[in-house]
């Protein structure tokens, strides 16, 4: 209850959502582009769409974020504000080919 | 086969870390088994549902019904864990010393019993959704090698389950009269943990601020996905790089519930649970 309290509490930030979207596609569980760059100091809102039949987990640690997208679907993440820097993120399913990298310029 | 074991045994870890703590700290409680069953099943049910309706639970609210969905269920289960310690401050010694009559607790019992029921099928709904999906995906997509992941994925879940089952045993051996204050403390940090993690997934989905992002970094020192930060984090609520927004949550979760603790303890010794961490 204390968490749906606080949610509808602080439901009037999501107002301040992020003034760009940024798009990555799944496509055999490769990620495409696997390198993406997104301005420093900014929150962004990152739009995934995994085009494969299977889910897959997009899951970073140093982004310390982590989502499950089902198959042929898109899935929306929050990201930042952040450093300048590199973070790379997986997809936790297929981790040997899903691999790719946030740039923060 | 090896990659599927890790995937699953970290996945099943925290379920059974969460399991293992808590039907510990409930052993006293009558026919607490076949609560713990009944979890369970509800629990791998649920998993089975949820992961057949990701695409319609994640297209919910405007693409966070994800995050929404992780941060209640969490946010039901910190509830439950908090019940239960105050529960135990103010009877558990009752309950501990009168162990065999069960008589007039029974009722008192069944109320705990369904909170177990509670907790249990609330760590297995979330971890288990997530394993089904992984599972399925490789189902799936994989032709020859499908089999040899499927058992990769079974040796995995041994694996978490052993580690369980070994905290389930480790605390029992501890003397009953520091019993509850051990069972006590781990339920507390439990909740706290499960606290964090959902407002990590509140802050994902962008619904309350970050604050400082992260507040420090001990990845290199101690990393999420090394084995011990693993067990910490399912533990202690680890995380190598926190929001400040999480640890708010953490430290505000640990004190409501150790003070009504200390409130319900009155009237009798006072557990002693301050310092935990």
């Amino acid at each position: 209850m204390k968490i749906a309290y606080l949610i509808l509490l602080l439901l009037p930030f999501s107002v301040f959502a992020a003034d760009a979207d940024y798009r990555l596609m799944i496509k055999e569980h490769r990620f495409q582009p696997s390198e993406l760059s997104i301005p420093a100091g900014k929150k962004i809102k990152l739009l995934i769409e995994n085009q494969d039949a299977t889910p897959e987990e997009f899951e970073s640690h140093s982004l310390n974020r982590e989502k499950v997208i089902a198959g042929n679907s898109t899935a929306t993440i929050y990201i930042g504000p952040l450093q300048a820097g590199s973070y790379p993120f997986f997809g936790e399913f297929n981790e040997a080919t899903a691999q790719g990298v946030i740039v923060v310029k | 086969m090896f990659g599927t074991a890790i995937i699953v045994f970290r996945e099943v870890l925290e379920a059974a870390i969460i399991i293992g703590i808590v039907s510990a700290a409930t052993r006293e409680v009558p026919g607490r088994m076949r609560w713990l069953i009944a979890g369970l099943l509800a629990g791998l049910i649920g998993s089975g549902i949820v992961a057949a309706s990701t695409d319609v639970i994640a297209s919910f609210a405007s693409g966070i019904g994800q995050e929404l969905f992780n941060a209640i269920v969490l946010g039901i289960a910190v509830l439950m864990l908090a019940w239960h310690n105050v529960w135990m401050s103010s009877h558990g010694a009752e309950l501990a010393n009168k162990a065999r009559s069960v008589g007039a607790n029974i009722r008192e019992g069944r109320s705990e019993c369904s909170i177990l029921m509670v907790v249990v099928g609330l760590a297995v709904l979330r971890e288990g959704s997530e394993t089904v999906l992984f599972l399925y995906g490789i189902a799936a997509s994989e032709g020859a090698g499908a089999r040899a992941m499927l058992f990769g994925g079974l040796m995995g879940t041994l694996a978490g389950v052993v580690i369980g089952y070994t905290i389930y045993a480790g605390l029992l051996r501890i003397p009953m009269r520091w019993f509850f204050a051990a069972t006590g403390a781990l339920v507390l940090l439990l909740a706290a943990s499960m606290a964090s993690t959902a407002a990590h997934f509140l802050i994902q989905a962008d619904l309350i601020p970050a604050l400082a992002s992260p507040l420090w970094d001990t990845s290199s020192a101690l990393p999420e996905n090394g084995l011990s930060g693993m067990l910490l984090h399912s533990l202690i609520g680890y995380d190598a790089r926190p929001a400040g927004m999480q640890v708010i949550f953490y430290v505000t979760v640990l004190a409501v519930i150790g003070f009504g603790m200390k409130l319900a303890g009155k009237t009798r010794k006072p557990i002693r649970i301050t310092g935990a961490i």
